[in-house]
């Protein structure tokens, strides 16, 4: 017990605890470090730039999370059902864009998102139309849902599927007895038993919208005005650390952001539990 | 030990490791005001004796200076690191600073980032090394650029008078005449476009680099800085001449959106695209090497005007080379700075392709009357020199220019996706930099 509680203390505890620590200091370029106690939080928590991030991940959230899971669940039915030729391909195409690194995926559709020279635009000059444009500012966040959810759906869908593969056999055998269709025994059967990996696979993406940084940061040098520096509340903590040295402030969000994102999980946790029980 | 560890913790917490690293480590350095004295003759008993010196720069003319310095100097030895370009490397030495562990004795710090420096006294002021005496030996522009308050606090590696690029090819074609002031740019500009719905004149997608250099041009002064005592105000009549023209630019739709430096850039820069640049004379070297396929069609002429006739132009860019405070050779340091921006060093990078900030090489015959094959054989050198003399005296940036210019994007890039106005935009990002100054200590107004 000794030494995992010192490991768990220096590598879990101590970066933590230090935020913490650092966030309820001030160092400015003229004048130095001095305490400030709660002023940074304050701060944030009447910063338009970090409310406009975080207003931005949560609307992420919502359509890009259901979008994804309800594909990858599609997926991993369909495979699952047994009534689809060469399921094994299937199954490793779809989970193929999760081998791919994120700063790829992201540098590779953004070649495809170009409307200069990219596909978007050879496609509007090939059929003379203007397809509107995935890295201006209306689409842009639309654009990134689309790269998170090529590459994350496998991923998920190999959750659900391998959830699936753990029911007994007997369960639908039974049901076939009962007379009941392949509807039926989705809603009663599978989906009932695969909620814990729904609840999971939700609780990931949750936090995998709240910490949305790297598609930004890529696409940020073919976008640069449409992804603005404070664009994910993630992406303002990079920021604001590196090209301004506000590293209180920095951490500051950041424990924001941690606490924020606990509390949405440990919510949906809390109501995907429920019934369960 | 204590070290290592928190560098692990670092790597696992990210970019708040990074800040627990710097709170821990850092500290106010207000100790001494005024630069030290060493005399010449310190200096070359320091070169005598020799010893090792560490350089940081993305330059790739340091290396075979310093390998010319080390056949001179055969005790000294100079380590030439990369560590970043730009602003890759100030978060780099800002992290050494604050960790007050692996500072380089020499770093390579672009003029708008100086005073940054400066400012934390983080470089050393070099005008009780014997520095001060070299103000004739610079063009203005760039020793206007390294000394402020008495101090001197880095000598000028290169300058960036700005000049227009265009590609000649794509004029003649059109049969649009090369503009000499900005009123005729703006009508080339739409000439082209009409002739050749493809071509645009420039891209311009913000840059803050850009936008300050041309309101410097225009005569703008937006940054009064007096010690900590800032004013910011880009409303004067110099920043309305540019916002006037480039918002008629935007609006009709006349620059391209391409992101500079990126491929589609050098792929529009290499196939008529993109008809002209207006940069830094820094820039042939880039262009030889992004758009070959070009070569032959460029042309460099004079920076267009405000008025018809006039000759003022602003920098662009351009950097210094700055002995670090915390080095603990800076005799030793001086010595080779002194041979590689105002000694023999000189020769052996403009050789290797630097752009000089020295006069008496703007001027020698020698470089004036090089030529250029990309260029179609033209003595490009000259323009730059005169561009060199004719810079608008007086600008100043920011001593937080680093950070400010990472937001400009976020205000007066947005000029540039929306209907925001480019006025309102850089009056947002003039609001958002005085807040900024302010929360840092600065007085600004």
């Amino acid at each position: 017990m000794g030494p995992f509680m010192a490991v768990f203390a220096l590598v879990f505890l101590a970066p933590i605890a230090y935020s913490i620590y650092i966030s309820l200091f001030k160092t400015r370029l003229i004048g130095g470090t001095s305490f400030v106690g709660l002023e940074n939080y304050q701060q944030a928590l009447t910063d338009p730039n970090f409310w406009d991030g975080l207003a931005r991940v949560a609307i992420f959230l919502v359509v890009q999370v259901p979008i994804m899971l309800g594909i990858a669940l599609l997926a991993a039915l369909a495979i699952d059902s047994g009534r689809l030729h060469a399921a094994g391909f299937f199954r490793i195409t779809i989970f193929l864009p999760y081998a791919v690194p994120a700063v790829v995926a992201a540098i590779m559709w953004g070649f495809m998102y170009g409307n200069q020279f990219g596909l978007v635009g050879n496609i509007n000059e090939a059929f003379g139309i203007s397809i509107p444009a995935p890295l201006g500012p209306d689409w842009i966040l639309a654009s990134i849902g689309n790269i998170v959810t090529w590459e994350f759906v496998g991923y998920n869908m190999l959750i659900f599927y391998s959830a699936l593969r753990v029911i007994p056999s007997s369960l639908y055998e039974a049901a076939e007895i009962d007379g009941a269709g392949q509807f039926r025994i989705i809603r009663s059967i599978k989906l009932p038993a695969i909620r814990g990996a729904l609840v999971i696979a939700t609780i990931f993406s949750i936090i995998g919208s709240f910490q949305l940084f790297t598609e930004p940061s890529i696409l940020q040098k073919l976008a640069p005005n449409a992804i603005t520096t404070f664009f994910t509340p993630n992406y303002y903590a990079y920021s604001l650390s590196f090209n301004g040295q506000q590293y209180n402030y920095s951490a500051t969000i950041a424990i924001i952001m941690g606490l924020v994102t606990m509390l949405v999980a440990y919510v949906i946790q809390l109501r995907g539990m429920r019934k369960e029980s | 030990m204590m070290y290592t560890s928190r560098r692990n913790l670092l790597r696992l917490a990210g970019a708040v490791g990074v800040a627990s690293v710097l709170a821990a480590c850092g500290g106010g350095d207000d100790s001494g005001t005024g630069g030290e004295t060493v005399s010449a003759d310190d200096v070359t008993k320091a070169l005598e004796e020799g010893g090792e010196l560490l350089v940081w720069s993305w330059d790739t003319t340091i290396a075979p200076t310093a390998q010319a310095f080390m056949t001179k100097y055969p005790k000294v030895k100079i380590n030439v690191v990369n560590a970043g370009t730009n602003q890759d490397q100030y978060v780099a030495l800002q992290n050494a600073l604050s960790a007050g562990k692996g500072v380089p004795d020499l770093a390579h710090i672009e003029y708008y980032a100086l005073s940054q420096f400066s400012l934390a006294k983080n470089v050393a002021d070099l005008s009780g090394f014997g520095a001060s005496a070299y103000k004739d030996k610079f063009a203005p522009g760039p020793w206007n650029a390294v000394s402020a308050n008495g101090g001197v606090f880095g000598l000028p590696l290169d300058s960036g008078p700005m000049v227009l690029y265009y590609n000649k090819e794509v004029f003649d074609k059109h049969g649009v005449a090369v503009p000499t002031t900005w009123d005729e740019y703006y009508e080339a500009a739409k000439k082209l476009h009409a002739a050749d719905p493809k071509v645009y004149i420039a891209s311009d997608s913000g840059d803050a680099g850009t936008t300050t250099s041309m309101i410097w041009q225009a005569g703008g002064k937006p940054y009064t800085v007096n010690g900590t005592d800032i004013t910011i105000n880009f409303a004067d009549a110099g920043a309305q001449k540019y916002t006037a023209l480039w918002q008629k630019m935007i609006d009709e739709k006349l620059l391209s959106s391409i992101s500079g430096w990126t491929d589609e850039w050098f792929q529009a820069l290499g196939n008529g695209t993109l008809a002209t640049l207006v940069v830094g004379a820094w820039m042939p070297s880039n262009l030889v090497s992004g758009s070959p396929n070009a070569s032959g069609k460029w042309r460099v002429a004079p920076m267009p005007q405000w008025e018809k006739g006039g000759t003022a132009t602003a920098e662009n860019g351009g950097s210094a080379m700055s002995v670090m405070e915390a080095s603990t050779r800076k005799a030793l340091a001086y010595g080779f700075l002194d041979y590689l921006t105002a000694g023999e060093g000189v020769k052996t990078r403009i050789d290797n392709g630097a752009f000089p900030a020295t006069t008496a090489d703007l001027n020698s015959p020698e470089f004036q009357a090089k030529e250029f094959e990309y260029f179609g054989g033209q003595k490009i050198n000259e323009i730059f020199a005169q561009s060199s003399a004719n810079v608008v005296p007086g600008w100043s940036y920011l001593p937080y220019q680093v950070y400010a210019n990472s937001i400009f994007k976020d205000t007066a890039g947005q000029a540039y996706i929306s209907s925001t106005k480019l006025a309102d935009g850089l009056k947002a990002w003039q609001d958002a930099s005085v807040k900024y100054g302010n929360e840092q200590g600065f007085t600004v107004k």
